[in-house]
């Protein structure tokens, strides 16, 4: 089998996918038309594909999106800091590993996002809570992940440091955290997924910010189609977002 | 955690250092009440928590409430745990299906569930059933992605032998199949459970009349600041305590095996 081939029969589950999607899509269509489903609950999806162009013209869509990925990037650096930071002091000190461990794991497991309202009074409706929600969000996975990959360095590699009496510091900067890289991205992307859902989240409670705040207007306008199709802009934004951090992680992964 | 590795002296260390931590903490904490520097009504003091603690957990209210969300959260679970634990089963079985569907499920993992709220207020209304549809809707992506998973992780090794035993399609299911799937169904679910409780409680936050997330926004709209960490404490506690509890059930020791 050549490889042309090969690839058509590899695309043949994504094709049926694709058509799955547009053919539920067309059967609404069609129910709607026909009056069977109800036209104020969903809209139909041409209208959504049609509300698009407003959307962008209107409600500066683009301006919103670039709202939210500017928290994002913000979140995503303090993330990357403090996480990174914070991991690293507990991995140099195993006594405080040792006794924080545990709280950070079953942290990630706690409802954080709940905390808004006390960042609410805090910061006011500001960014400052949107990014700081984000940046709590997504600490717990990046701090254990940095722990993991420091402690995970292989003894060949820390026993060549020491054949050449590397410091401390230049063992650190040199071997570990290279060797550390890969696993400190994967919690950075873990950590980053749960930033977004709490920053686009956040936004849509506290109706401020970005795309969450137009979902949050437009559904209060009543404005059906606009809504679904911003929704259908938050999914497109956290794929690409999700895409961009595989791709992220595979570059660094081989640099 | 490593209980077995440690030795006896290390642990009372490990322990002495975590009551040390936390006075400091509850310290830091009265000192900045006490001092004023930050608003005051953002810190406030431990006794004024511990007050509307008491308060709150000796007042029939709130036990109304609590039980108001429990059974919202306990609801989106159930429906959407099942969906997710067929939906996962399927994908799992069926190759083809998995390659065409899972991808999907995947993407729309990770997308924040909370902006279909306006969606479900429109389809279930203003009351519990759009809070359970919320959790529903939330919780179902992680289990089903989870048992999809575990699914083709089964150990052939384990298939092969039911089959040379002749086993039945319910014999298959009951003895080999569930069995394998346990840790991965347990682990979906306990990561669904965050997550259901997470979408439940932000949708009451959003619009509700009952439930923990309104008796928040109730706080919130009062600045009772003592009451709404006394329900953050609770809220956590009671998270934290279900992860456990699933957890311990599934003999999951952290959250590095999800």
């Amino acid at each position: 089998m050549n490889a042309a081939a090969a690839m058509m029969l590899r695309s043949v589950p994504a094709a049926v996918g694709l058509a799955l999607f547009l053919g539920l899509a067309g059967v609404a269509e069609i129910l709607l038309r026909f009056g069977v489903l109800n036209r104020f609950v969903v809209p139909p999806p041409s209208d959504i594909a049609a509300s698009f162009g407003r959307l962008f013209a209107e409600e500066h869509l683009l301006t919103r999106f670039l709202a939210t990925s500017q928290e994002c990037l913000y979140a995503m650096v303090l993330l990357a800091i403090i996480g990174v930071a914070a991991g690293t002091a507990l991995q140099q000190m195993p006594l405080l590993r040792r006794a924080c461990e545990t709280w950070i794991a079953s942290l990630a497991s706690a409802p954080i996002v709940l905390m808004y309202p006390l960042f609410l009074v805090i910061f006011g409706r500001s960014n400052a809570t949107i990014i700081v929600m984000g940046v709590i969000a997504g600490l717990p996975p990046v701090i254990l992940k940095t722990v993991e990959g420091l402690s995970g360095t292989r003894k060949v590699l820390l026993d060549v440091g020491r054949s050449f009496s590397l410091t401390r510091r230049q063992m650190f900067l040199k071997i570990m955290l290279p060797a550390a890289l890969p696993t400190i991205f994967v919690g950075l992307r873990l950590g980053l997924i749960f930033s977004l859902i709490n920053i686009v989240g956040v936004e849509f409670l506290i109706n401020f910010g970005g795309l969450g705040q137009l979902i949050n207007d437009l559904a209060e306008r009543y404005d059906l189609p606009g809504m679904y199709a911003t929704i259908v802009f938050v999914i497109l934004v956290s794929v690409l977002f999700f895409l961009a951090t595989e791709r992220l992680e595979r570059w660094v992964g081989r640099a | 955690m490593n209980a077995h590795t440690a030795t006896h002296p290390h642990n009372r260390a490990v322990t002495l250092l975590r009551l040390i931590l936390l006075a400091s903490l509850l310290a830091a904490w009265e000192i900045l009440a006490q001092s004023g520097w930050l608003y005051r009504d953002v810190v406030p003091s431990l006794l004024s928590i511990g007050c509307a603690l008491a308060s709150l957990l000796s007042s029939p209210d709130y036990y109304f409430h609590l039980s108001v969300t429990v059974l919202e959260i306990a609801g989106a679970l159930a429906i959407g745990g099942t969906i997710g634990v067929l939906t996962g089963l399927v994908l799992g079985a069926n190759p083809f299906a998995g390659r065409a569907i899972e991808p999907y499920i995947y993407y729309l993992g990770p997308t924040p569930k909370i902006i279909f709220f306006p969606i479900m207020i429109m389809w279930f209304g203003v009351g519990p059933g759009s809070k359970i549809a919320m959790g529903a809707v939330s919780c179902f992506f992680p289990i089903a992605l989870s048992v999809a998973a575990g699914m083709r992780q089964i150990d052939p090794v384990l298939i092969r032998v039911g089959r040379s035993f002749r086993a039945q399609a319910w014999q298959m299911a009951w003895k080999i199949y569930l069995p394998a799937m346990r840790h991965p169904i347990l682990n979906g679910v306990r990561l669904g459970l965050g997550i259901a409780i997470i979408g439940t409680l932000l949708a009451e936050t959003k619009l509700s009349n009952r439930g923990i997330g309104h008796l928040i926004m109730r706080a919130y709209s009062v600045f009772d600041m003592p009451k709404m960490y006394a329900l953050l404490i609770i809220l956590f506690a009671l998270a934290i305590g279900a992860n456990a509890i699933v957890g311990r059930i599934g003999g999951l020791d952290t959250i590095r095996r999800s």
